[in-house]
């Protein structure tokens, strides 16, 4: 879209007028995400830049939050329940998901729709309804204040997103490449693994990381199934805003920007390698 | 003369059976094993998901309270009119339940679910239970009415009457600022000053419409930028849309508050610049502001992905023809380009209003008193006063409005081309 050489002068105007707008969103969408990156190695306890830290004084940057982070029993142990809990769920979201998909996408699928409209209803129904639902099932099977419960619950939640990530793959998916195995021979099962499951690898694992960061990010379901044992991250995050607002928060934060960084990396690979798998540009 | 295959007009297969019957045997079989595919997540969903929150949704209905703690009662009340003090025989049954429930520590139940209707009547439960201990023998009547001054009033057992039935429709009455009315067991409004579900519904619907709003001004131009520019550059570009979307909740919400506070960052720029006096710092936080600033931070990326993938579709083409048949730049963005973009905004917009009515994190931390939505005070009735039935009541509305706006959601996108990332 550059800017013609026979633009007058109201185009040429309204050209730059349009990329300052422009460059003024992308601002407001990434000035928070890196601001507190700074912001976390301030040496005094505050959420505010300090007169040193603008001088770029040497002595008003420090990792002692870092520090307090890796220390902190409290922290650490958060970590550990994240990722238990995450992967745990990931995994069971991720096979569910993916046989559930390759179900849907059978051309004889009875009830595709209803059924569609079932298994991804995790995904609309707000998070506050679903908490205080499973909330009230948990507790009545037991499993509320169990890291069993908590997996179940971000299972569920998980869920729609591999079943719609894997159901996009698969409508690309040509069914005569796994005729062609069962007519060579091999099992339902080997041409599974050996033909359908590298093609449409790219979809369970970009599904994979949707449904891991769901459960990695996820509170409010934690807010209310969680005793203080399993105490993830995000919970622990929202005590600490709501409670005592120490700048540990902010080095916790700035963790986990960098780990959205690593994932959307993947993701952009990924989606890549399927362009490249589906013979489309790779752009 | 047919052949065998197709003797009496009926076509048979390679085995000899009709082919319609093979056929039809075939479809089955894959039709079973689509099935047995799905099933073990439909079952899945089904019971941890779907029963628990229609199980919610019954509490909100359900009035179990005085029919199963006071059942001595509810039977004796059965054929009373309704106008005058009831008799002697239902002093009795209530003397009964009142020392059972005691007994069993279950009746402050029965004086929590009738003081939603009237308050006051808890302790007027509690405090006869606990002096019908000593009660040996009748008639119980005048024992009663010395017990609390309130059985004395008709309203009272009006409310105990309305509520021996075991389902009620008070919670989503009290969810409409709505009640009955204990003298006449009309229906009437709330007095003015207790009228604050549908206030805050309409609050709730005013912010998540403004941030659509504020989400579409914002979205339409960086989409438009990034579906025109080439691709090296738009994807580059796409990172300031896509890292936010990926980042923590709580991390961008954390953001906001390092920002907006009034000793953070906006405030600092502005103080520096001269914008604002040190002495009196904008408050942008723990209001309405930093809600709808913070809420719209949040779900800008879903207005925007669904957006550029419908003006990438567009060819540039249009635009160049309309231009070159005389329209002016302005006529021909209004009647060509936009009318293209229309099917995006609604998918966009939908899905913001979607996900911001049902929002709870970001409003609960950042939104003050003024800033905070239904969400919220189903969280609170849920843990703090623990009225579940009227969460469930506030809960149902939420949720029914939700899955109408997802059915033309459904209607105009197809959950089939919904995009993520």
């Amino acid at each position: 879209m550059a800017l013609p050489s026979y633009a007058g002068p109201l185009e040429t105007t309204w050209y730059y007028t349009f990329r300052f707008i422009c460059a003024c969103i992308f601002v407001f969408l990434i000035t928070p995400i890196l601001v507190i990156i700074p912001l976390s190695f301030n040496v005094e306890p505050y959420f505010t830049f300090t007169q040193g830290m603008l001088s770029f004084d040497p002595d008003a940057y420090s990792l002692r939050w870092y520090e307090d982070f890796i220390n902190n029993t409290q922290w650490t142990h958060s970590v550990k329940n994240s990722f238990i809990i995450a992967i745990a769920s990931t995994i069971l979201a991720t096979v569910l998901g993916t046989l559930a998909a390759l179900g849907l996408s059978k051309p004889h699928m009875p009830y595709r729709a209803l059924t569609m409209g079932v298994l991804i209803s995790p995904m609309i129904v707000p998070l506050i309804i679903s908490a205080a639902g499973m909330y009230f099932f948990y507790s009545s099977i037991g499993l509320d204040q169990s890291y069993l419960g908590i997996i179940l619950a971000h299972t569920v939640l998980g869920t729609p997103f591999v079943v719609i990530t894997v159901t996009a793959t698969l409508v690309g998916f040509d069914n005569s490449l796994s005729r062609a195995a069962a007519n060579l021979g091999a099992t339902p099962t080997t041409s599974f693994f050996r033909i359908t499951m590298p093609l449409i690898l790219p979809g369970v694992i970009s599904g994979a990381l949707f449904a891991f960061i769901t459960s990695f990010d996820e509170v409010v379901v934690v807010l209310f199934l969680a005793g203080f044992e399993q105490r993830t991250i995000p919970r622990q995050m929202w005590s600490g805003i709501r409670e005592q607002i120490s700048p540990t928060i902010l080095a916790v934060a700035t963790i986990l920007v960098m780990i959205s960084i690593a994932l959307l990396a993947t993701l952009e690979l990924l989606r890549r390698r399927n362009e490249k798998l589906r013979g489309l540009s790779p752009g | 003369m047919a052949d065998d295959a197709t003797m009496n007009g009926v076509v048979l297969a390679a085995d000899g059976l009709p082919l319609k019957a093979s056929l039809n045997k075939a479809m089955r079989k894959s039709r079973l094993r689509a099935l047995l595919l799905v099933a073990p997540l439909f079952i899945f969903v089904l019971f941890s998901f779907l029963i628990p929150i229609f199980d919610m949704t019954m509490r909100s209905v359900d009035n179990w309270h005085v029919s199963g703690l006071m059942p001595e009662t509810t039977k004796a009340l059965e054929n009373w009119d309704g106008k005058a003090l009831p008799e002697e025989p239902v002093f009795a049954a209530l003397i009964l339940d009142l020392k059972a429930g005691a007994i069993s520590r279950e009746i402050g139940k029965v004086g929590t679910r009738l003081n939603y209707e009237k308050s006051g009547l808890r302790s007027m439960i509690t405090s006869s239970a606990r002096k019908s201990k000593k009660v040996k023998e009748g008639p119980y009547k005048p024992i009663v009415l010395k017990m609390h001054k309130r059985w004395k009033e008709l309203e009272t057992w009006t409310v105990i009457k309305r509520n021996t039935s075991k389902y009620t429709i008070g919670y989503y009455l009290n969810a409409v600022d709505m009640k009955y009315d204990n003298k006449t067991n009309d229906i009437v409004m709330q007095p003015e000053e207790r009228q604050i579900y549908g206030t805050l519904f309409l609050r709730t619907f005013a912010i998540s419409l403004a941030i659509t709003l504020i989400c579409v001004v914002l979205a339409y131009p960086i989409s438009y930028l990034l579906a025109t520019l080439p691709v090296r550059y738009s994807n580059l570009l796409m990172i300031f849309v896509l890292l936010p979307f990926w980042t923590s909740l709580l991390v961008r919400t954390t953001a906001w508050i390092a920002m907006l506070q009034s000793q953070g960052v906006l405030n600092d720029l502005f103080v520096f610049f001269g914008l604002v006096d040190d002495a009196n710092r904008l408050q942008l936080i723990h209001n309405l502001t930093g809600t709808i600033i913070a809420m719209t931070h949040i779900l800008l990326p879903f207005m925007v992905l669904p957006l550029y993938s419908v003006m990438k579709t567009i060819p540039p083409s249009y635009m160049r023809a309309a231009l070159s048949l005389g329209a002016n730049p302005v006529t021909a963005y209004v009647r060509v380009y936009m009318p293209l973009t229309l099917s995006g905004i609604g998918a966009g917009s939908i899905l913001v209003f979607i996900l911001s009515i049902g929002y709870y994190i970001t409003p609960a931390l950042v939104g003050g008193t003024d800033g905070t939505l239904i969400s919220n005070q189903i969280a609170y009735h849920m843990q703090s006063s623990l009225n579940w039935g009227l969460a469930g009541a506030l809960g149902a509305l939420l949720l029914f409005s939700v899955l109408a706006l997802y059915l033309i959601y459904n209607k105009i996108v197809g959950i089939d081309n919904m995009r993520l990332g």
